[in-house]
């Protein structure tokens, strides 16, 4: 923190209190200037989002920017981030005037209370992010579930109400039994401190239950296969805007809950149900590419590929090393541009015909030359095409598990197979072939809103495809610290290179199958 | 004991009652005309009681030097918490009241009194240190409370919740005479200090029984499942302003009667009433949930909530700790400032002609048409169902909280799994209210007073509320510590 920010200066306070003055400033103002406000706002949480980034000391301490003011009884008001948390609250602050962007137009009843449950959404999303102390994340973590709530319910599409409450519930249900544990840990180790709790060795039986109620909640917001059956029903129903926020950040949460609570706080029990957490990223990513494969709605489409996405998260961070871990948080970060931008697209055709159907599209590359240059470069980025931000963090995650586990890599490769023939199959269907809709060939490219939405992403989508390492310096440190804090518990890889026994003439990277022999 | 030390300690007692009779003057000389001047007067004389409370609450007064009348009443900490909560209730009732009854034409003279009266009913009930003082407190409230019910003379539903709440009333005092009869036989004593002495080597039979009788009567008074089946009949009939008495200062009193005895009491037999109380807790969590979710009458489906509230009361009160009491008095002043807010709300709804709107069918689309009361609606509907940023997660937390501590693991993963199940019906108004087509029944406009009202009581459910927690907090805790002398 040697820029011009002094010590003290709070400035993750100024950047969760800009978007709640903002929500009540949405409240009471005339409609009409309500989308202004929230555009101000979310910029000028992006220029602090900005100025933040600039001020972090990468490789100094490994909490910066930390606040703490003992205002509530029984918790304290305690912020402060690491380079994981920087990293998704620039993702947060990117996207929030984008998803401002996307509904600037298409809502048009009740803007005020629109814009404030979006502002209200990226201060509980900030302060998720940089909490540090644990019942302040779980409130904020809870506190969630009320705007996007509404935003599915009121401004959601014809499904909306069943969509709102499987979201709610699912998701409440999944939390409280992680406030329970949280109770227990405090109760153990005498402090609500996050960078304390991480650090605390619980005892290994406890961890076992503790890990599970975290799980509970994580998986269900993460969302892994079999508990993300509310997924495609909130996404497919949010407005455009909610979609970019839900499959943009709202899903990172999950992961950032692994990694800041799961992983460092029962590394044991995380060795011990990394088995679980593989199968059901296993299944998750062959069954739901396979399901995104016939869907018909464009909606649905992404939003079945993005838990297959999260499967491959997941596994990354189960691998227990630091390509896995990075891997991971790469994907999440990736995945948030793609996840959001794909949606945008999907978003910018919908406000023309209003119709999801891909069937009802077609032909686009010709009425919309530039929309379909854009929509084909996050198509690649969601395959994970060297070049775009999707390639490193799978590569690296894929590469993360082959170190544990050769099965599990063999199995998760096949989701980028099948990711490239369900996001192909639906580029193909969308944007190439015949016009064969008069509707859908009559709509014009994109105007300068559209455009000025969509450079930003594809920007950073390129950005991080060529230059990962702007990406990864910040959190590099953080990331060595959590495998370091891992390595008590690191399950034993079961492709073990045999030196000197290779006799067989074959190339040390087929080393892995002799030794799967043993191994299963 | 010094005689004149024990009516010092009686104070707000004393003051009650004189003013409550010099009151009762006025209204037989004055008439309904001077049913203003009497409320007026009744929240004056409420204040003044307040004030002379505070201080005990303030100065954690507990133990022998602030027992009067040889142990019969306890001016402590814990009574001064309860009976500030009571006060403030009561007050509350008094203001919403008075234009409400002016509309419907039916304000007596005899309505302030009957609340004073029951304050001062309720305050002997917290301060009870005898089973004989508990069971004055208790009919003095209870008379009062069956008047009130049926206050609305030409309502035929409230006459009728006034004749339901009497009878069962009467059954459940019936059967706590029974209990306390019973304890009485067995222990040689009414104090709760002697019985408690007496209970010290053990649990006879009989007393066994005297107990189990006596929490069944309590638990009718908190409606508490399974013995709940009046209130969502009484909180619908009665008039609103009565059942926000109901919901609220009732509540707290009879709640904090029950700390006493569980714990003065029956303080040394923890273990014969904690699995009644968990039964009661996790019943209480599980009906008032279901209960609420094919109701169409908002009052109706407020007191399913509140059965529903007092079973996660009930959690605190099963742990037997200091902190599980502490937990209590949080999640209770936490619910008054609840049911303030949503009787008030519901207080606000008044169609074209003046008339009371309570189905929730008529409530939707009203995010469109009232904005504010729909957004104070829906705060009070996600705090009762303890969804944080609200207020309303703070009573659970320090109740789960306070079970964890008490390694009631199990007890606390089912009741917080089980309060899922509440949060359906509440989604359930706050849907109607912001995704539904409006259908524009809400009209009228509502009393200056119940805005002012509403709008601080939002305020203290909304996020501003967890600034009050440490206040809040160290005050339960004075209050706690006084039912638990020793430490």
């Amino acid at each position: 923190m040697n820029g011009f920010l002094g010590t003290g200066f709070p400035i993750l306070s100024l950047m969760l209190l800009v978007p709640l003055l903002g929500a009540v400033a949405c409240l009471v103002m005339p409609r009409e200037q309500a989308r202004s406000v929230a555009l101000i706002a979310t910029l000028i949480d992006f220029v602090l989002g900005v100025i933040l980034w600039a001020n972090y000391d990468i490789g100094g301490a490994q909490w910066q920017f930390t606040e703490s003011a003992a205002l509530f009884a029984g918790f304290s008001w305690k912020l402060g981030i690491d380079g994981i948390a920087l990293l998704l609250i620039a993702l947060t602050v990117f996207l929030m005037p984008i998803c401002i962007g996307a509904s600037w137009t298409s809502i048009d009843k009740r803007e005020g209370e629109y814009y404030a449950a979006f502002l209200a959404m990226e201060t509980l999303m900030i302060g998720v992010f940089a909490a540090q102390d644990i019942f302040l994340f779980y409130i904020m973590f809870e506190a969630g579930l009320i705007p996007m709530y509404l935003i599915i319910g009121v401004w959601g599409g014809a499904d909306r109400i069943y969509a709102s409450y499987k979201f709610f519930l699912y998701t409440l249900l999944g939390s409280v039994l992680m406030l329970i544990a949280m109770f227990w840990m405090v109760n153990e180790a005498g402090t609500t401190d996050i960078p304390t709790l991480m650090a605390y060795n619980f005892p290994a039986q406890a961890q076992t239950w503790l890990w599970l109620a975290f799980f509970a909640s994580f998986a269900v917001k993460m969302p892994m296969w079999p508990v993300h059956t509310w997924l495609p029903d909130a996404h497919v129903q949010a407005p455009t805007g909610g979609s970019v926020i839900l499959a943009g950040v709202l899903l990172k949460m999950g992961g950032y809950g692994f990694i800041r609570f799961s992983l460092p706080m029962f590394p044991e029990a995380s060795a011990q149900f990394a088995p679980l957490v593989f199968f059901m990223s296993m299944a998750a990513v062959v069954v739901t590419s396979l399901i995104a494969l016939v869907q018909t709605d464009m909606k649905k489409l992404i939003a079945y590929s993005s838990v297959a996405h999260m499967a491959i998260v997941t596994v990354g961070l189960f691998a227990f090393n630091q390509q896995g871990l990075e891997g991971s948080m790469l994907i999440m970060l990736s995945h948030g541009l793609v996840a959001g931008a794909l949606f945008l697209s999907v978003g910018v055709i919908y406000d023309r015909l209003h119709t999801r159907e891909i069937a009802r599209y077609g032909g686009l590359s010709i009425n919309m030359p530039y929309y379909a240059v854009f929509f084909l470069l996050f198509t690649m980025a969601s395959i994970g095409l060297p070049g775009t931000s999707g390639f490193v963090g799978e590569f690296l995650s894929l590469l993360g598990i082959y170190q544990i586990s050769s099965w599990v890599a063999l199995v998760c490769t096949t989701g980028i197979i099948l990711g490239a023939a369900y996001m192909l199959y639906l580029y193909r269907r969308v944007a190439y072939g015949e016009q064969k809709n008069a509707d859908a060939a009559a709509m014009p490219d994109l105007d300068k809103r559209e455009w000025a939405m969509m450079i930003p992403l594809a920007a950073v989508v390129l950005w991080m495809g060529v230059y990962p390492e702007s990406f990864i310096a910040p959190m590099r440190k953080d990331i060595a610290a959590l495998d370091a804090r891992l390595a008590q518990a690191k399950p034993k890889g079961d492709a073990q290179p045999t030196a000197g026994q290779g006799t067989s003439g074959k190339p040390m990277a087929n080393t892995h199958e002799a030794a799967h022999g043993e191994a299963h | 004991m010094d005689f004149a030390r024990s009516l010092a300690l009686t104070a707000p007692e004393i003051l009650l009652s004189v003013s409550g009779l010099v009151l009762l003057m006025v209204a037989a000389w004055g008439g309904d005309k001077a049913s203003r001047l009497i409320s007026i007067a009744a929240v004056a004389v409420l204040t003044a009681c307040a004030f002379l409370t505070a201080p005990t609450l303030w100065g954690q007064a507990m133990g022998a030097e602030v027992s009067a009348f040889g142990g019969q009443h306890r001016a402590d900490a814990f009574a001064a918490f309860a009976k500030l909560l009571i006060y403030a209730s009561a007050g509350v009732t008094l203001i919403i009241a008075q234009p409400f009854f002016d509309k419907a034409r039916a304000m007596r003279a005899e309505f302030p009194l009957l609340v004073l009266f029951a304050s001062l009913g309720m305050g002997m009930m917290v301060s009870a240190g005898d089973l004989l003082a508990l069971y004055i407190g208790l009919e003095l409230n209870s008379l009062a409370s069956y008047v009130l019910a049926s206050s609305l003379r030409t309502d035929e539903r409230s006459a009728e919740s006034g004749l339901k709440y009497f009878v069962l009333g009467s059954l459940a005092s019936g059967i706590l005479l029974f209990g306390m009869s019973l304890t009485y036989g067995f222990t040689g004593t009414t104090s709760f200090a002697g019985i408690n002495a007496a209970l010290s080597g053990g649990l006879p039979t009989g007393a066994t029984f005297g107990l189990i009788f006596m929490l069944a009567g309590l638990a009718f008074k908190i409606s508490a499942a399974p013995f709940h089946m009046w209130t969502p009949d009484v909180y619908e009939g009665a008039p609103t302003p009565v059942t926000t008495f109901f919901a609220t200062a009732s509540k707290v009193s009879a709640l904090g009667l029950l700390m006493r005895v569980a714990f003065e009491a029956f303080g040394n037999q923890t273990q014969a009433w904690q699995q009644v109380v968990i039964f009661m807790a996790l019943l209480s969590i599980v009906i008032g949930a279901l209960g609420a979710i094919g109701q169409n009458n908002i009052k109706r489906l407020m007191a399913y909530s509140s059965i529903n509230n007092v079973g996660f009361i009930l959690i605190g009160l099963a742990t037997a700790t200091r902190a599980g009491a502490s937990a209590m008095l949080v999640y209770i002043a936490i619910y008054v400032a609840m049911s303030v807010a949503g009787f008030v709300a519901v207080l606000l709804l008044r169609d074209e002609n003046g008339q009371q709107v309570e189905a929730i069918s008529d409530l939707a689309g009203l995010s469109k048409t009232r904005p504010w009361i729909a957004l104070a609606m829906a705060s009070v509907m996600f705090s009762l169902a303890g969804i944080p940023p609200l207020f309303g997660f703070w009573g659970k937390f320090v109740v789960f909280q306070a079970a964890v501590q008490a390694d009631m693991i199990a007890l606390a993963a089912i009741g917080i799994a089980a309060s899922v199940i509440g949060a359906f019906y509440y989604l359930k108004v706050v849907k109607v209210m912001y995704f539904d087509e409006a259908v524009d029944v809400v009209k009228g406009q509502g009393e200056m007073s119940h805005t002012v009202l509403l709008v601080l009581s939002s305020l203290a459910i909304s996020p501003l509320g967890y600034l009050g927690t440490k206040c809040l907090g160290t005050l339960a805790d004075y209050a706690a510590a006084a039912l638990f002398p020793v430490g």
